[in-house]
């Protein structure tokens, strides 16, 4: 191991290496423009670039399996699922002046700052250690369909029963906030809601139901 | 590859997912950045194990099966966050976390000031009756 | 009964009468009377039958210990002894007679039921010191004997001058009672018990380590409340509350205290040559000064306070010489004839309207408004006066002669010093006593003027007192015979030589103010001078609170007229002046310890307010403006608090890996 991270120093960059490094690249920059954009439905898609850009390191990294996992759920669900609530919250389309909150510099300052800790410990630790990606075991791929179904149903079986039972409470909680909201909002008609008319606030009732199946059908593909 | 490249991107992500939740309004953009900070730890995960799988060290594959695990409790996890945020919405009118605001003490008014002149005369009181 | 039980119902009965008139004072207007009177005179006719049945015989002791109380054990303890005995009788003969009087004199009173039952509460009290074995007992019984005082001395608490007596007489007694308890606990420690005898034995055998400390922390006590100098000013300024309470206090009760406990533990003083020498300088300051001022006393009642003060001397003088009996014997007429004075002054207050010596003076036949006043009071002054053959006379010429005896050597373990300083100020005293004694019966009952104004005869029950307390200040002098039983033994027969000299300068004394009197007497009517309080129809308490309050505005001072006409004035000559204040004392004590104390508490004042405080706010204000600089933090935005955690948990981690770099 030793011997092998002596040969390989940071200034002669592998293949892989140049390519990670490129997508490392253009993943940060969406991931910043998710967090910085004014406009709400581009930090959506912004995301979608980040998590998909995701997907393509896990690639590089050999684990095949966890990226498709990773554009079936993210990309797939859970951004819609996010683009749905904005829509369902009425959230602004185009620029929103108001997007970021006051504390702005405080969230700067703290996040640079364990940032720059993070990547100081990390570095350190961290820096002669070297990822053989080549396969010391032939054709035999670590991140494969088959290998990660052979862990996962062999050593991992009892922690994934566990979190079958974890998504369907998840489910089951969904499901109740939901269906509690809409009794509330039933109720008191109009006292909380600030729709202008009885029109306005038929529609609104009426999106939150689905959207509470949504939720749960996203919950049960989460599982799959 | 060296290790260090992805632990540094996973770093920077999570950072900015963390300034994402610091510094963003609306509560469905911090459950955006939420979701940038848990992928950046699941990069890590798979990172770390396929260098300790490789080295022979981890025959578990347990750095990608917790990957697994974080994706789907990463998806219940923004479906209960969602109807959270829904109900909220509902029931404020809004979904900006900076004016959910319950928590804090009211506003000092001007009860705040009229106690100050009556605790000396309170203490002149005690002071006569000793 | 046995005569234990007996004695345990003596004190017994005045306190739960006491006790039920505070009860039903307000309930039961009618019980008041009855409850203030029977249980005092039961207890009066027990103690006179434990005194019978005791016959001064062999000492009667019992005990028992309700619980144990630590290395000293505190019993509930009973000692009677001849003296124990014969005083008991004194005081329930006396509370009775004021009990009985006070029914009259305070008869439209409202606070009546109260003050009955402090009477009852006091004189129960004096009794358990009476008859109590055990010294912690005792203490308990004087120290309600001085919080009754306080009470009844403010009886009058609308003027301002009964409030500062009352408040004057328990600070001061407060003052000596704190030596004295270090003094009880000195004894006990030293003796190893509270009970009199287990003292008494360990004295007998010399097993005091510290007699000379003991006897003068003890006498500080005794002082205070036997009105001894230095601590005596309280008695004067006390006649500020009713008649009866000051015939209570000082002819049975609170002043007889003090010497009768020196009496009990009187083996305690002489194993000290140096207390006793201490006592009868005392006893010899005491007698001459306050006859001294006796002479130039305005106030009837404060010519009266200033004479139990010299009598009291008296009973310390004999007590300084070693001889309890001739003390007790004092003691006991003197508690006769002084009550008697009392009570008929507080008859003459009445139908005079004023307490004013100068005031009488210019009155016409006021002794024939009120003739048993008068002849009773001139009994007791003839007793007071020690001519022969009144109460007084033996009693007194029973202590110059043992001071005598004293003198001439034949005390044992006593020093001639002693002997020779109270032979020589009791003769003077003797004369001085006769000259105010004089003064007093000459200025109320032979005066020039206009007519006496006419109140109305007296309650029969106030005459008729005055007259059973005639008999003992008659006669009492006859028993001298039988005393010695009851008491140590010691002879209290009259020498020849103390006799003469004693009876010779009493009648010279007379003699002399009678003639500076008829010199005087012509100015009387040259200056006219007197206020009378007249309410004819109000009973006297009323007449004598008026006639106290109205003193210092018509007089310019509380004890002090100036009248031309007053014999004492040519007598004392330029001393008058001086002693009508008591020699200043109050005034040195108002220097010496009122003013400093009162700047002490007004820099403790000063510092409480502007320093102490200071820092409370400080200790105040800067938490506030943390907590509203806190406050502005608590925004309620979550992301504040979370922006928050985070810079903390950044550092720290860096800190941590700071630290863990260093380490290794």
């Amino acid at each position: 191991m030793t011997l092998a991270a002596s040969s390989h120093g940071f200034l002669s960059p592998t293949g892989v290496e140049v390519a990670f490094l490129l997508v490392g690249i253009v993943t940060l920059g969406a991931a910043v423009i998710t967090v910085t954009t004014k406009q709400l439905v581009h930090a959506a898609l912004w995301l979608v670039v980040a998590l998909g850009g995701l997907a393509v390191e896990y690639l590089l990294l050999t684990a095949e399996f966890i990226a498709w996992v990773q554009v079936l759920i993210y990309v797939g669900s859970v951004v819609v699922l996010l683009l749905f609530g904005l829509m369902l919250t009425r959230a602004p389309i185009g620029r929103s002046p108001d997007a970021d909150s006051g504390n702005r510099w405080a969230a700067l300052t703290v996040a640079v700052a364990a940032a720059a800790a993070l990547v100081w410990v990390v570095v350190d630790a961290f820096r002669t250690t070297w990822i053989d990606l080549d396969g010391a075991a032939g054709g035999a791929d670590g991140g494969s369909t088959a290998v990660t179904g052979a862990s996962l149903f062999q050593s991992w079986v009892l922690p994934f029963e566990a979190l079958s039972v974890l998504l369907l409470a998840a489910l089951v909680g969904a499901i109740v906030l939901s269906r509690k909201a809409a009794a509330e909002g039933e109720r008191p008609q109009g006292s909380t809601n600030k729709a202008p008319s009885d029109k306005g606030k038929a529609p609104s009732d009426k999106d939150t139901a689905p959207s509470g199946k949504d939720q749960a059908a996203s919950g049960k593909e989460g599982v799959r | 590859m060296h290790l260090a490249y992805p632990a540094v991107l996973s770093v920077l992500l999570f950072c900015t997912g963390l300034y994402g939740v610091l510094a963003r309004r609306n509560a469905i953009l911090v459950l955006m950045s939420v979701e940038l900070m848990l992928n950046a730890v699941n990069l890590n995960l798979v990172a770390f194990d396929v260098w300790l799988s490789r080295a022979a060290r981890d025959a578990l594959h347990s750095g990608q099966a917790l990957t697994l695990f974080t994706i789907a409790i990463a998806a219940a996890e923004i479906g209960i966050g969602l109807a959270i945020v829904l109900a909220v919405y509902r029931a404020r009118g809004t979904s900006d976390i900076d004016k959910l605001r319950d928590t804090a003490e009211t506003r000092p008014g001007p009860g705040d000031d009229g106690t100050e002149p009556a605790a000396p005369a309170m203490a002149e009181k005690t002071e006569a009756a000793a | 009964m046995t005569t234990t039980t007996l004695a345990v119902l003596v004190p017994l009965l005045p306190f739960l009468g006491a006790a039920a008139g505070l009860l039903l004072g307000r309930t039961a207007p009618g019980f008041v009377r009855p409850l203030a009177v029977l249980p005092t005179l039961l207890s009066t006719v027990f103690a006179v039958l434990v005194a019978l049945r005791q016959g001064g015989g062999q000492a009667i002791d019992a005990a028992t210990e309700l619980t144990p109380t630590g290395s000293v054990p505190v019993e509930l303890a009973l000692h009677l002894d001849g003296f124990a005995v014969l005083v008991a009788v004194l005081v329930g003969v006396v509370a009775s007679c004021v009990q009985i009087y006070s029914t009259g004199y305070l008869r439209d009173d409202p606070r009546y039921p109260s003050y009955a039952a402090l009477i009852s509460l006091f004189t129960s009290a004096m009794l358990l010191v009476v008859y109590s074995g055990d010294l912690i007992v005792l203490l308990v019984g004087w120290e309600i004997m001085g919080i009754c005082s306080y009470f009844l001395v403010g009886h009058y608490w609308e003027t301002p001058e009964a409030r500062a007596a009352s408040l004057k007489a328990f600070l001061v007694t407060k003052l000596g009672d704190v030596p004295f308890l270090f003094g009880l606990f000195a004894l006990a420690a030293d003796a190893g018990s509270f009970r009199i005898t287990t003292v008494l034995g360990a004295v007998a055998s010399g097993g005091l380590d510290h007699p000379t400390l003991i006897a003068l922390l003890l006498l500080a006590g005794v002082a205070g409340k036997s009105a001894q100098f230095p601590l005596h000013t309280w008695l004067p300024d006390a006649m500020a509350g009713p008649t009866p309470v000051s015939a209570l206090i000082h002819a049975a009760t609170m002043v007889a205290a003090g010497v009768y406990f020196i009496a009990r533990l009187l083996p305690v003083f002489t194993a000290s040559a140096a207390a006793l020498v201490v006592l009868a300088v005392m006893a010899a300051v005491t007698m001459t000064g306050s006859a001294l001022a006796a002479l130039a006393q305005d106030d009837i009642k404060r010519v009266l306070a200033y004479s139990t003060i010299g009598q009291l001397g008296y009973m310390t003088g004999a007590l300084a010489v070693g001889d309890r009996g001739a003390a007790v014997f004092h003691l006991l007429s003197h508690g006769a004839f002084k009550a008697l004075l009392f009570l008929a002054a507080g008859v003459i207050i009445h139908a005079a309207g004023t307490n004013s010596l100068a005031a009488m003076s210019r009155m016409r036949d006021l002794r024939s408004r009120v003739p048993d006043a008068y002849w009773t009071m001139t009994v007791a002054l003839l007793a007071l006066a020690a001519i022969p053959p009144f109460a007084g006379f033996f009693s007194k010429e029973a202590v110059l002669g043992v001071a005598e005896h004293a003198a001439a050597g034949e005390g044992a373990a006593v020093p001639a010093s002693a002997g020779w300083i109270i032979l020589v100020s009791g003769l003077v005293t003797a004369l001085l006593t006769a000259t105010y004694a004089t003064r007093l019966w000459l200025l109320a009952f032979r005066g020039h003027g206009a007519e006496a104004p006419d109140h109305g005869r007296q309650p029969v029950v106030m005459n008729a007192v005055l007259w059973v307390l005639a008999v003992p200040s008659l006669a009492f002098g006859l028993t001298m015979g039988l005393l010695p039983d009851w008491f140590d033994g010691h002879d209290l027969t009259p020498t020849l030589t103390t006799s003469v000299l004693g009876t010779g300068l009493a009648l010279v004394g007379g003699l002399v103010t009678y003639g500076a009197w008829r010199h005087t007497t012509a100015l009387a009517a040259r200056v006219p001078l007197g206020a009378v309080a007249a309410h004819p129809e109000a009973d006297a308490g009323v007449v004598e609170a008026e006639a106290i309050a109205s003193h210092a505005p018509a007089y310019g001072d509380v004890a002090y007229a100036p009248d031309p006409a007053d014999p004492g004035r040519l007598l004392l000559g330029p001393l008058h002046r001086h002693a009508a204040v008591g020699f200043h004392l109050d005034a040195a004590y108002t220097a010496l310890f009122v003013r400093p104390v009162r700047a002490a508490a007004e820099l403790v004042r000063f510092l409480d307010r502007e320093v102490v405080e200071t820092y409370v706010r400080g200790a105040g204000t800067a938490p506030r403006w943390l907590g509203t600089a806190v406050r502005r933090a608590q925004t309620g935005n979550v992301q504040t608090y979370l922006s928050v955690l985070l810079a903390g948990s950044a550092v720290l981690a860096a800190v941590a890996v700071l630290v863990a770099t260093r380490g290794a």
